[in-house]
């Protein structure tokens, strides 16, 4: 991998903020880093299979699984929210939301 | 040390059928043991006393009125604490699960509980499976009961140090890259990878999706057997589960033979980076193998030299993805930030921060980019190609030979801190031989051959998709060969416990 | 600038996403029941709250309906497709992934006829139709205005969680000009159709199973490339994407016109005003990293499933209309009348009835239809099709005429019974009586020389002055042909 495919401490920060990750100067710079050695050794994959190659997305074939429209069992509302770190009115209770989809 | 935790599971299994003795007594005398060893071990997150107890006792009952109950019914087992277990604490090994109780049961824990094995605990591993030492548990490290100065191995280092400690004869480990296969390598006993799809992943906290499997562990490959088989079959609420009937995994194991048996080495998998002692181990296992009547034949497989790169891509990928489920708005820890606004998507950002681990974190970031826009052809696509390449080698290869051959991990058990000097990538090297196995989807296990340098040294055996029944017709008989060669691997560390 | 300027001087392209929820039992990848009602979080399984370790299974029966929608829009079934992951992190998303499909949609490359409400057809090209799950609902508490910001927390239920969607896309829609917005709303009304007829869907605007995310742009010409365009989300009335379509129209103009640029960029429509407003510019966050679901298998619709639901596919409203317009003879201003009033149904009923096409189409674009604007009512709510075809079959056999079967009509609306009921309990039956009537026509004949004499002359129109005292004589219920005929042979013409 050459020195301009070196991967920044801006580039970390675009990614953790993709994913939802808060971190320091310190963390971004020191990922920045093995991300480099990382995809510095890995990169060559995309030089050892060519075009005509089939991607594998799935190790065993297996298609067309699927289950009959039935009605199954269900979780109870005390049950789903047993583990919620905060509640209300049978709803999980979550900090305001800014920005929407 | 009592003779009821020296025991095979098997052997457990005929004395409680026999009567000889209880369920109660055996599940007793592993919790003792467990009460015992724990200060040294570390291989349980959570010891679940009387779930145990409460299960033998059921079982005593049944046996005593004269129900018929599974032939494992009363043999106590460990589950990795990444396996959901409805009532009990699972952490996955992370702060962001430390007091999460599952509302709803695993597959694996459904067949565990129905056919009557208590429940011994569950045990530690690297946080979300991340990780090969067990070092990355936010519950402290799992120290190797062959020396408490090296790692057990991992993932599954809990699972693999309560069999070697003792302390369970039965283990439920997975493995994504290697995390049954390597700490099984690491302590001397025996633990399966089977064919992606074997045993359901229903209810086990998802690592890398496509990857995952389940695998049983045991002390003797027989052992692993009995539970593969318990385990094994068709859930319909895993869509990648196969649908095909559970062979006889158990009696391919009493009944395997090696002679007329092609094994074929993998060149690329004894070459360089291999510890001195680990090919020392391997070749003298060849030569038992020889003798036995295998047939021993050099097979090249030249993607598998990419395979670490491929799995790299991949397995982070699927970690991104998901492992984004964990953002403290439904369950599990919430943290919100120490400045700023509190709003949704600062509190999933300190969550996340303070949950995970600097390797969980690592993988993260390393999968959201190669997933990424404009980067996706290059990495994850590139990845998966390579991933059909590693299958089109293995069935050349399969095509003529039984099974394929190669040490389980390139060295011995390594010491504490020793994977905290070394670069990322070089950390990575340890899982070259077990990785490739799960790009493929393909069986493999490790059984223990031979010492080095006071440590065991694993040998992995590789069968053909669907065709786990293979590992076991020849890992059943290898086994029995090495050990009236060398003797019991496992036997040294009982008498070195013994000793103290 | 109005949008009547504006599309004269600008070429508008329009896109439409339409969401639709299916009627399946069940969700899409979990056996969670599929129903509105029941408390907060309760139709869920750890799947749908997308608990640790819970694991996705396709509902065949979504895949069945999304393969109907697929073949009622005239696309190609895929002969293998798969689920992808939409990764973005928002608190209704119970893995914060959406499972959905990216590059494999299971439909693709269709087209939906939409008639216009003059009678124009405009073909939709359909570039894509996939099957996905639907997200959780958030309720925004404490804030002032009960909108998302200002909001102190939301509430989240995940009922909604995983319920089965089928999102359909369009291509570019052009060369629609003035007529964009009113090509949008029908469209999606077309489509609603389509879900009602196919049996997919409930397809209640108003509940939002069906739900459109209106795409606009301009260009100087037809000949120009694309221009930026905006994504209005969520809107979810015919009305509403008319007038959100005309805002955008005007609103790019106006800012075009001041050579400003259009940001690319999801607005809010809002109901009250009509009027569009900024969201959020798409960004790097719209980064989605799709992926292949790995814990969903490919799934490869075998061609005979496919055509074994072809077979099962109801007739479509457009290929209905086009039938019936064969059956019937009508004129395209007639068929379309009868469409726009909502009355083809209840004419067909009434034709199956026994009813002549012509004379039911009659009556309810007629008599029935004006006393049901009198009370404000939709005509099939005062009288049934079986009700039309029993009054026409009155006329048919001489019992009525026009004007006493609207007065039978008055009386089935006012609830008296059913037409014959009506007809003898008013004593309306036309008289077969020939003596009364011969006695009505003599008096006339006598009473009215100048008439008679004018017909004499062969002014046969003037036989209408002699039928007024007949009728009157006869209360009406005399036959007006037979009274005719009686006339002419009295006078000896």
């Amino acid at each position: 991998m050459t020195e301009s495919s070196a991967i920044t401490p801006e580039q970390v920060e675009h990614l953790a903020s993709l994913s939802r990750i808060a971190m320091s100067e310190d963390e971004l710079k020191s990922l920045a880093g093995d991300l480099t050695t990382i995809l510095g050794n890995v990169a060559r994959v995309n030089e050892v299979a060519g075009d005509d190659v089939p991607a594998t997305s799935h190790p065993i074939p297996l298609t067309n699984v699927m289950r009959p429209d039935v009605v199954g069992p269900t979780l109870s509302s005390e049950q789903a929210l047993a583990a919620a770190p905060a509640a209300a009115d049978d709803k999980f209770l979550v900090p305001q939301i800014l920005g929407e989809e | 040390m009592p003779e009821l935790t020296n025991s095979s599971a098997l052997e457990l299994a005929a004395g409680l059928a026999s009567g000889e003795f209880s369920s109660v007594e055996v599940t007793q005398a592993h919790l003792d043991r467990i009460a015992a060893t724990e200060d040294d071990f570390n291989s349980f997150i959570t010891v679940t006393d009387e779930l145990a107890l409460d299960t033998a006792k059921a079982v005593d009952a049944k046996r005593s009125a004269g129900e018929d109950v599974h032939a494992l019914a009363g043999v106590p087992v460990a589950l990795k604490d990444l396996v959901v277990t409805e009532g009990v604490r699972t952490t996955a090994g992370s702060k962001m699960l430390e007091n999460w109780v599952p509302p709803y049961e695993s597959t694996v824990h459904s067949k565990i509980r129905a056919a009557g094995l208590p429940v011994l605990g569950k045990t530690n591993l690297d946080e979300f499976a991340m990780g090969s030492t067990t070092e990355h548990s936010a519950f402290g490290n799992t120290r190797n009961p062959w020396n408490l100065d090296h790692v057990p191995g991992g993932s599954s280092g809990g699972a693999a140090a309560a069999l070697a400690g003792f302390q369970a004869p039965l283990s439920v480990g997975t493995d994504t890259g290697g995390s049954v296969r390597q700490p099984a390598a690491f302590t001397g006993t025996v633990g399966v990878k089977p064919t992606y799809g074997s045993i359901s992943r229903f209810g086990i906290i998802a690592m890398a999706s496509s990857l995952d499997q389940v695998g049983p562990m045991g002390r003797s490959v027989a052992d692993a057997a009995a539970l593969h088989e318990l385990l094994a079959g068709h859930d319909p609420l895993d869509s990648t589960s196969l649908p095909d009937e559970v062979p006889g995994f158990l009696d391919a194991a009493r009944t395997g033979e090696l002679k007329g048996k092609k094994l074929g080495v993998i060149k690329q998998l004894r070459g360089e980076g291999y510890q001195d002692g680990v090919r020392d181990a391997f070749s003298a296992a060849l030569e038992v193998a020889a003798a036995a009547g295998a047939e021993i034949v050099e097979v090249d497989c030249p993607a598998i030299s990419y395979a670490l790169d491929a799995y790299y891509l991949i397995m982070p990928s699927e970690v991104s993805s998901n492992l984004a489920r964990y953002d403290g708005m439904r369950y599990g820890l919430r943290v919100e930030p120490e400045t700023g606004p509190v709003t949704a998507e600062t509190v999933m950002s300190a969550t996340r921060a303070a949950g995970f681990g600097d390797e969980v974190k690592r993988r993260i970031i390393l999968g959201t980019y190669a997933l990424s826009a404009g980067y996706y052809d290059a990495y994850y696509g590139s990845a998966q190609k390579i991933r059909t390449l590693v299958q089109n080698d293995f069935a050349e290869a399969f095509a003529s030979c039984d099974v394929l051959v190669s040490p389980t991990a390139p060295t011995t058990a390594l010491e504490f801190g020793a994977e905290a000097a070394a670069d990322p990538m070089a950390l990575y090297l340890g899982d070259v031989a077990t990785i490739p196995a799960n790009l493929a989807g393909i069986p493999g296990l490790s059984l223990p051959a031979g010492l080095s340098e006071g440590l065991p040294v694993g040998f992995q055996i590789l069968a053909p998709a669907r065709e786990d029944v293979r590992l076991y017709e020849v890992a059943g008989p290898l086994e029995a060969a090495l050990e009236s060669a060398g003797g019991r691997v496992l036997d040294t560390l009982a008498e070195g416990l013994e000793a103290k | 600038m109005k949008y009547e300027d504006a599309i004269k001087k600008y070429d508008p392209v329009i896109g439409i996403e339409v969401h639709v929820e299916l009627g399946t039992a069940t969700k899409m990848f979990d056996a969670a029941p599929n129903t509105f009602g029941g408390g907060p979080n309760t139709n869920i399984t750890p799947t749908s709250l997308g608990l640790p370790g819970s694991l996705p299974v396709v509902n065949e029966k979504g895949v069945e309906y999304a393969i109907k929608i697929g073949l009622a829009l005239g696309c190609e079934i895929a002969e293998t497709c798969r689920f992808a992951r939409k990764n973005y992190f928002y608190p209704d998303v119970p893995k914060d992934f959406q499972t959905s499909q990216s590059d494999e949609p299971i439909a693709a490359e269709g087209q939906v006829e939409v008639e216009l409400s003059d009678g124009t057809l405009v073909t939709v090209p359909v570039e894509r139709a996939h099957m996905e799950e639907d997200a959780g609902k958030n309720t925004h508490v404490g804030g002032a205005t009960g909108r998302i910001h200002g909001a102190d927390h939301s509430l989240v239920d995940y009922n909604r969680a995983g319920v089965p969607l089928v999102e359909i896309v369009t291509h570019p829609i052009t060369g629609t000009g003035e007529r964009a917005a009113e090509v949008a709303a029908a469209y999606v009304r077309t489509l609603r159709d389509i879900f009602r007829a196919l049996d997919v869907s409930e397809a209640r605007m108003e509940q939002g199973n069906v739900r459109a995310d209106v795409n606009v742009s301009l260009r100087e010409s037809p000949d120009a490339p694309l221009g930026t365009r905006t994504e209005t989300k969520n809107v979810n009335s015919f009305r509403s994407i008319e007038r959100a379509v005309r805002f955008e129209i005007a609103r790019q103009a106006t800012l075009l016109e001041a050579g400003e640029k259009i940001v690319q960029e999801t607005r809010h429509f809002h109901e009250e005003s009509g009027e569009t407003s900024s969201g959020r510019p798409k960004s790097d966050a719209d980064d989605y990293r799709y992926f292949p679901e790995p814990d969903l298998v490919p799934l490869q619709p075998s061609r005979e499933w496919v055509d074994r639901l072809r077979e099962t596919l109801p007739e479509l409203p457009a290929q209905k209309r086009r039938r019936l317009l064969a059956e019937w003879k009508f004129s395209d201003l007639e068929m379309r009348d009868i469409v726009n009033a909502g009355l083809l149904e209840a004419i067909e009923d009434t034709v199956t009835a026994g009813a002549k096409p012509s004379a039911a189409r009659k009556w309810w674009t007629g008599e029935v239809a004006r006393l049901a604007n009198q009370e404000d009512r939709h005509p099939t709510e005062i009288v049934t099709p079986a009700q039309v075809a029993g009054l026409v079959d009155l006329i048919g056999q001489g019992k009525l005429n026009d004007k006493l079967a609207k007065e039978v009509l008055s009386g089935v609306v006012a609830g008296e019974g059913e037409p014959a009921e009506v007809m003898d309990a008013r004593g309306l039956e036309i008289v077969e009586d020939t003596g009364a009537l011969e006695a009505a026509v003599e008096e006339a004949i006598a009473a009215n020389p100048d008439v008679v004499e004018k017909i004499k002359g062969g002014k046969m129109q003037a036989i209408g002055a002699l039928m007024g005292p007949i009728m009157k004589a006869t209360r009406g219920q005399a036959d007006a042909g037979k009274a005719k005929e009686l006339i002419l042979a009295k006078i000896g013409v």
